[in-house]
């Protein structure tokens, strides 16, 4: 059997971190099957928050969408705040969790050596399991209000994974700003109470691309990466009617890109540091 | 076939100090708003930043099936290096080759979650420290059995006694096969029975051909278990070569610390019948030392000058602990003493104290009236160490035995 050979030395850049990602990959599934199993054995509630959640926030923001939206019918209203809740709280417990994930496993920071990128992706993974969860939700409501889904279907996978690559790269350029401005905790939920808002979720995108919405807003607004996000899970699921133009849609895809480019790449120059200043 | 498993080049860490007087931690706010204020100022000035080097140009190798002893006083730089070595913490300067798989265990359980239970925390911890889902599986019943927990394996682990939590996590990471294994004074938990299996498991993964690094204050352990060693002292490596000899140049080393305490001489010095000058600590052996291994006969010099004639002199030595517990004096016998300068020696033959720090009192008296009184001022260690030598017999004493006779010479200078 050959030995691994290591070179460690001031400038150790990326040769072997990809191999070693490879090799530690079985990390991954260890430390999100931990905070499952840990959150499971200490709520009493504990596998149906990973419904309740969901649940509340559709009732909520349907009831929201009734009174506001004219002439919406409450199958729509909460068809479309069900589609739209649960990428949406894919993301936003995705960010939240995984930008303080490298203060909350400090311990391990200092005292194993294991690609740092594993601990905020493995907290992505967490997410993606109450989203499953979710999806059956949707499924429910959907069986209930008798609609079935065109072949768009097929294209949810991508917007899925789409969702995930944001959550990757912001949550990985917060992780690692976190460790360095421990204030940074204060403004990841306030991001995600603004997103909220700016996010169609209690409202759709139609009601934006109107006429009487200035140009700059609506190029303004695409520039969120859950907008093309949620446009496309509605598109997929329940066939509305993909609203934005083509640029909306590449400054939507181009922001998500950008955003993982960058947030990889901040991970990795700050990660030597991480066990000296956690 | 022996090869070279770790070569360390000029190897350097620096660490720098800023001196924060707001907050425990660096807020983006203090950041901006310094910023701000130094470009009020005018000139972009940095604030004061001091450089601390933890490793100062550190090179040395180490071949494969070597039991390597890392040592040294606190804040020499033994835990950094086993950090560095083991990619916890980058280097600032130099280089480190490894030939082989790592496994580090620098702290015992590290990833142990109480609400899990034991089986589940096993494989946790197997794979925080590197192993595969399969290793674990194969060797799951071995590292039950030497943690001796089976009948708690699915209580969740916050319930164990510190004793079974630390088999446990000695249990797993003693199952790792790695090429070298990095170990840090992991084996100061727990009794002696644990430490005696811990040290036993070592030198079996060692017995394989494997290269073990070890960092411990246990000097009786390091001894044990290691053929080479490496002596760091602040940061750079003061020497390497067989494990004895490196022992011997630590307690060397710590010897030097202060011996021999020069009394200040007293304002009314003339006044007086006399006056101490200088309290010398020494081995048995004469040499100088501020650190007495424990059980270790000692000597105290107290060399001092006689002004007046005197008839009924006696000089008393009282050793303290830190606490002021008053632990033992000793008195000279009553002379008749000419001027001149002479040295009282006081043997400490059979004064078994605990290891820590002690403080030690003079008194210079004629009949009853003292004319020159030194306290709070020489202080002396009796360490862990046990010594070059190695007396099986030694154990750490708890409360000291006191015997009546401490002899005492007097000579004249």
């Amino acid at each position: 059997m050959t030995r691994p050979k290591t070179v460690i030395d001031a400038t150790n850049g990326s040769t072997g971190y990809w191999k070693d990602l490879w090799a530690y990959r079985g990390l991954f599934y260890f430390l999100a099957w931990r905070d499952l199993l840990v959150r499971y054995k200490q709520t009493v509630i504990g596998v149906a928050w990973a419904v309740i959640r969901p649940l509340l926030t559709i009732v909520v923001f349907s009831f929201f969408k009734t009174f506001l939206g004219t002439g919406v019918s409450v199958e729509n209203a909460v068809l479309g705040v069900a589609v739209a809740t649960i990428p949406w709280q894919l993301f936003s417990s995705a960010l939240n969790e995984s930008s303080n994930s490298l203060i909350a496993n400090a311990n391990l920071i200092t005292k194993v050596y294991f690609p740092r990128m594993i601990v905020p992706v493995s907290t992505i993974i967490v997410s993606i399991v109450d989203f499953l969860i979710s999806m059956l939700i949707v499924a429910g409501l959907l069986i209930y209000f008798g609609h079935t889904p065109t072949w768009n279907i097929l294209y949810l996978p991508a917007f899925l994974i789409l969702t995930i690559l944001a959550a990757i790269g912001s949550g990985l350029f917060l992780a690692a700003l976190n460790v360095k401005y421990r204030d940074f905790r204060y403004v990841v939920p306030f991001i995600i109470q603004l997103g909220l808002f700016v996010s169609p979720i209690a409202f759709s995108s139609t009601d934006v691309y109107q006429d009487n919405v200035p140009a700059v807003f609506q190029r303004l607004y695409s520039l969120n990466p859950m907008v093309a996000v949620i446009d496309g899970f509605r598109w997929c699921i329940l066939g509305t009617e993909f609203v934005a133009d083509q640029i909306g849609l590449i400054l939507s895809l181009g922001v998500t890109v950008v955003m993982l480019f960058v947030g990889v790449w901040y991970f990795r120059k700050t990660e030597r540091g991480f066990a000296d200043i956690i | 076939m022996s090869y070279t498993a770790i070569q360390v080049e000029n190897l350097t860490k620096q660490y720098i100090l800023r001196h924060q007087q707001v907050g425990s931690y660096t807020a983006l706010r203090d950041v901006l708003v310094d910023k701000v204020k130094s470009y009020a100022k005018g000139k972009f000035t940095s604030q004061t930043k001091e450089t601390f080097l933890a490793l100062d140009d550190v090179s040395f190798s180490i071949q494969s099936g070597d039991r390597v002893g890392i040592i040294g006083r606190n804040g020499a730089g033994k835990s950094t290096l086993l950090k560095v070595l083991s990619r916890i913490v980058a280097p600032t300067k130099g280089r480190v080759t490894l030939d082989g798989r790592i496994a580090s265990l620098l702290e015992v359980g590290t990833g142990f979650h109480p609400e899990l239970s034991g089986r589940e925390n096993i494989y946790l911890n197997g794979a925080i420290l590197g192993m595969s889902r399969a290793e674990i599986d194969r060797k799951f019943d071995e590292i039950v059995a030497f943690a001796e927990v089976e009948r708690f394996l699915d209580t969740p682990v916050k319930r164990y006694s510190s004793g079974m939590y630390v088999r446990l996590a000695f249990a797993v990471a003693a199952h790792l096969e790695p090429e070298i294994l990095i170990v840090d004074e992991v084996l100061a938990v727990g009794d002696a029975a644990f430490q005696k299996k811990c040290l036993g498991r070592m030198k079996e993964v060692a017995g394989e051909g494997r290269t073990v690094i070890f960092v411990s204050h246990n000097m009786e352990a390091v001894q044990k278990l290691c053929n080479t060693g490496i002596l760091l002292h602040k940061g750079k490596l003061v020497k390497e070569g067989t494990m004895d000899s490196v022992i011997k140049a630590y307690l060397e080393q710590n010897a030097s610390a202060q011996s021999i305490f020069e009394i200040e001489k007293p304002a009314d010095a003339a006044e007086r019948a006399g006056y101490a000058e200088r309290v010398i600590i020494r081995n048995a052996d004469e040499s100088v030392t501020a650190e007495v291994p424990v059980a270790s006969p000692f000597m105290v010099d107290v060399e001092f000058i006689i002004q007046r004639e005197l008839d009924h002199f006696i000089v008393g030595a009282g050793i303290m602990t830190m606490m002021e517990l008053p632990f033992r004096t000793a008195w000279s016998l009553p002379e008749r003493i000419k001027p001149g300068k002479y040295r009282i020696r006081f043997h400490f033959d059979d004064v078994h104290l605990a290891p820590g720090m002690y403080k030690l009192i003079i008194g210079l008296s004629n009949h009853e009236s003292s004319f020159h009184f030194i306290d709070n001022f020489v202080y002396f260690d009796i360490s862990e160490a046990v010594g070059a030598k190695l007396d099986e017999r030694v154990v750490n004493l708890r409360s000291g035995l006191i015997f009546n006779q401490v002899k005492t010479e007097l000579i004249s200078l």
